[in-house]
């Protein structure tokens, strides 16, 4: 029986030196570059002795604003992976045509649709939304923390790792080539024996439970933390619309899971849910993939509205107008975004009965779109208008957004959809509306909030010329698609045969480098801001002229937030505090209670890594030991009682004492 | 409506501070999370319900639920189920009376129904597999194997996370955290009963007496 097993196969499962891609010329110039960086950084943090503040302050750190830093920052650098592959894929198209066969075998130019789509969406808008609202939800709501500081904490460690194991199929085996949905029966074991699906797979599971929890969190965060006076419909639009998301995410996220635990046993147990033979049915992956990847839209979208309401209303210096029409609307899309899964399978052939009627429901949540719009031009009539940076991008996503709309909304007919499905048509669309809508959202909320943050503003003219190289970037790259898509031309082409697209190519390969500009600039806007720290400082709090109540405490804010909670009389709280001439309270400071930093976020993030890593190379030794370690990390951390302290009253009046010194002088 | 306590400027600012708060925050918030936690949960069960309900008639020419279910093995399997429910609902009334040694005793014969319901469980999945019914065979099975397995390790989870419960209230006694956390285990360990009912119903009932 022994003669079986062999010991290499026993210890490293299917995974053998072959597997590390060294033949190929871009893969070991990528791994050179990003190893040189990492001993970099690395080199950095050991220079300047930040090894324990780093990990004190920040691995361990259950404080919802250096959280939600973390995964902005986190997402920033996963867009630049996200977006290497693009410029990768556009320079592709725009010279793979006749004879030419361009730089990337199709072998290859799968894996980087595959790993661009799932990036960009899994790990740079997921944690830039994520991370937005954990920094400032519980601000504007008056509170010190969220609800579950530690699961906080487990969240992003685990999104991180679901990232680092994208990361680490660059250079270890391959990645998926089965499209960012991984659709069956092409996923499936028969087609895609490699690793690369399992390395998907694994990554969305670890990436997953992460956003699920953090997504209960902000929930009982937002009902149960609000602070006293601060009913539903004052909420600030923001907290509302991260209240929608995180009730999208609890309701979404878990179909997700379960979709994906479906096809690992597909895969890894010979099962026949979604296979070609056995009685398994692939149209069934599409649905319920669907039933997720719709509302999936939403929470990454009604952020970006949450952060384009703030925006508007506070450089406007106007009230928000209709703002219970933007909760209803926001409530409306919430609700919508569960019944319109189908229309990305009109041609699956349910009939038209069926296909009628998502239809319908699709073309009706352009109407509460619609208003959110016609509210956010409405505070801008006759408002007082200050064009600072994200007020910039609020007028650039008006613009950019509707005509992503209204192409969702040709596409929405299914007639239509039958021609234009799967075409360029589409993958114009959708990049219309997460550019337009999502990145821009996000953007306007870095641009808003980095005062708020580190206590001094960004670059403006940086901040400006990424606009403008963003913008027009955007509308060369993508407007083209539009052209193509109509001609016909389908999506996840590594070639052409018809010379005659090449010109459309080439526009949108110089759109994409335009992008590459606007990235650059915001990279540049950040060294510079950083340099020119002392001129942009802050020492108000309240850069902007604010009317939420983040801009109520110190810039950055301190550990606790603020000194005595805030009682709430207006949805616009600080501009009512203000209008009505508050006065801070200065003396009279109690001990704060607060939870303590733990590592075991960390911990049981590492080790869920290498479960994935373990089950994706088929080492079941360590997949096993892992497991097992992990549910030994949880018990024990369940059996620390002692998980929250108080900071002193001294601790507290000498930070606000601090403050009222940096007011003096603002 | 909204904005009806906003005086204009000008008029004597009402009070903007808690000033003598006692901050204890994260008491509350732990009921409502695990509540949607549990809703998170039942999504999951609910997909693969819909996945049985789309691939249970699939036998690919193999066995059908009226070729391997036996009601009446099924029936004791969920007798252990409904009455560790009951017996956990004594050990919430002993909790109650701040009687460590009964809540104790109760939650040791949860676990005893809970460990003979998984074993019951398993030996019915060796019974299939030896009559040529395992989870490959057909689109039937895998999603029988799947949703009946998953629920399975759940109540497994239960049982560990239960042990570990048992041991924290030996060290520490009836304290608010040991209550809360015991809260919680029985809307696991409640929901666990109701999604059986569910299988019990849809895939053994259904499945034979059709």
């Amino acid at each position: 029986m022994f003669d079986n097993v062999n010991l290499q196969q026993l210890i490293f499962g299917r995974f053998t030196i072959d597997e590390i891609p060294y033949h190929e010329p871009i893969l070991v110039g990528t791994f050179v570059g990003v190893a040189v960086v990492g001993l970099a950084v690395l080199a950095t943090i050991t220079y300047f002795r930040f090894w324990g503040p780093l990990w004190r302050d920040w691995v361990t750190s259950i404080d919802h604003k250096k959280i939600g830093i973390m995964y902005c920052i986190f997402a920033l650098i996963m867009l630049l992976r996200g977006f290497a592959d693009a410029l990768m894929m556009r320079t592709q198209q725009a010279i793979a045509f006749g004879d030419q066969q361009g730089f990337l075998p199709p072998h290859h130019y799968d894996q980087i649709f595959t790993a661009h789509g799932m990036i960009m969406i899994f790990f740079v808008a997921m944690p830039f939304v994520t991370g937005l609202m954990n920094f400032a939800v519980p601000l504007q709501i008056g509170a010190r923390d969220v609800a579950f500081p530690f699961l906080n904490n487990f969240s992003f460690w685990m999104t991180v790792s679901g990232g680092m194991l994208v990361m680490v199929s660059l250079f270890v085996g391959e990645f998926s080539r089965a499209t960012w949905l991984a659709y069956p029966p092409l996923s499936g074991a028969a087609m895609s024996p490699g690793v690369g699906v399992d390395y998907y797979i694994w990554a969305l599971q670890i990436a997953g439970i992460g956003t699920t929890l953090s997504g209960i969190n902000l929930i009982a965060t937002i009902v149960k933390m609000r602070a006293p006076g601060l009913s539903m419909m004052k909420l600030p639009i923001f907290v509302w619309s991260s209240l929608c998301t995180n009730i999208l995410i609890v309701a979404a996220f878990p179909i997700l899971t379960a979709v994906l635990v479906l096809l690992s046993l597909d895969r890894y147990l010979g099962m026949h849910f979604f296979t070609n033979d056995l009685g398994g049915n692939s149209m069934l992956y599409f649905n319920l993939i669907w039933i997720w990847g719709h509302p999936e839209v939403y929470i990454l979208i009604l952020p970006a509205f949450g952060v384009f309401s703030e925006v508007t209303s506070t450089f406007c210096g106007k009230r928000l107008f209709g703002y219970t029409s933007m909760v209803y609307a926001l409530v409306v899309i919430t609700i919508l975004a569960y019944l319109v899964w189908l229309h990305h399978f009109f041609t699956m052939g349910s009939g038209a009965d069926v296909n009628s009627f998502f239809g319908i429901t699709t073309m009706i949540i352009s109407i509460p779109t619609g208003a959110k719009i016609f509210n956010w031009m409405f505070t801008m009539y006759r408002g007082r208008i200050r064009f600072e940076v994200p007020m910039m991008w609020v007028v650039a996503f008006i613009v950019t957004f509707v005509i992503g709309g209204m192409t969702g909304v040709l596409l929405a007919v299914p007639p239509a959809d039958f021609v234009l499905h799967n075409s360029l048509f589409l993958i114009a669309h959708f990049h219309n509306v997460i550019i337009g809508g999502v990145l821009f959202g996000m953007f306007a909320g870095v641009t808003f909030w980095f005062p708020k943050a580190f206590g001094f503003k960004l670059d403006e003219f940086w901040g400006k010329m990424a606009l403008y190289l963003w913008v027009s970037g955007f509308y060369l790259a993508f407007m083209p698609l539009y052209v193509l898509g109509l001609m016909g031309v389908t999506r996840r082409m590594q070639h052409f045969d018809d010379p005659s697209l090449q010109p459309w190519f080439i526009a949108a390969a110089l759109g994409a480098l335009l992008i590459a500009g606007g990235i650059g600039s915001q990279i540049i806007m950040f060294v510079v801001s950083i340099r020119r720290r002392e001129e942009l400082r802050d020492l108000t709090g309240d850069p902007w002229g604010g009317r939420t109540l983040e801009w109520s405490t110190s810039s950055p804010p301190p550990d606790y937030n603020f000194a005595f909670t805030p009682v709430v009389h207006d949805s616009d709280a600080w501009w009512d505090m203000k209008a009505r001439g508050f006065s801070r309270p200065m003396t009279g400071y109690k001990p704060i209670h607060m939870p303590k930093n733990t590592a075991t976020g960390a911990i049981l993030a590492a080790l869920s890594f290498i479960l994935g890593f373990a089950m994706v190379w088929y080492i079941w030794w360590l997949a096993a030991l892992s497991f097992v370690a992990i549910i030994g990390t949880a018990i024990f951390h369940t059996f620390n009682y002692d998980r929250e302290y108080y900071i002193p009253a001294e601790t507290v009046s000498r930070e606000e004492a601090k403050r009222t010194r940096e007011l003096e002088l603002a | 409506m909204m904005h009806t306590d906003t005086a204009p400027p000008g008029t004597a600012a009402p009070v903007y501070f808690v000033t003598d708060e006692e901050g204890h925050h994260s008491e509350g918030s732990t009921m409502l999370g695990f509540w949607l936690y549990l809703m998170s949960d039942c999504l999951i069960f609910a997909t693969l319900f819909a996945t049985y309900g789309v691939l249970g008639r699939n036998y690919a020419a193999g066995p059908s639920q009226k070729d391997l279910f036996d009601l009446s093995g099924i029936a004791v399997n969920t007798a252990m189920l409904l009455f560790s429910s009951i017996t956990y609902g004594f050990a919430m009334l002993e909790m109650d009376k701040d009687n460590r040694r009964g809540t104790q005793m109760w939650l040791a014969i949860t676990g005893l129904f809970g460990i003979a319901f998984v074993a019951l469980e398993i030996r019915e999945f060796v019974h299939l597999f030896h009559e040529g019914a395992p989870p490959w065979r057909s689109a039937f099975l895998s999603s029988f194997y799947t949703l009946v397995g998953t629920h399975g390790l759940h109540v497994s989870f239960g049982i560990l996370w239960l042990g570990t419960l048992m041991v924290q209230v030996r060290q520490h006694g009836l304290i608010a955290a040991n209550r809360r956390r015991l809260m919680c285990l029985s809307m696991f360990w409640h929901f666990l009963d109701l999604v059986w009912i569910g299988v019990f119903t849809v895939v053994y009932l259904i499945g034979v007496l059709e």
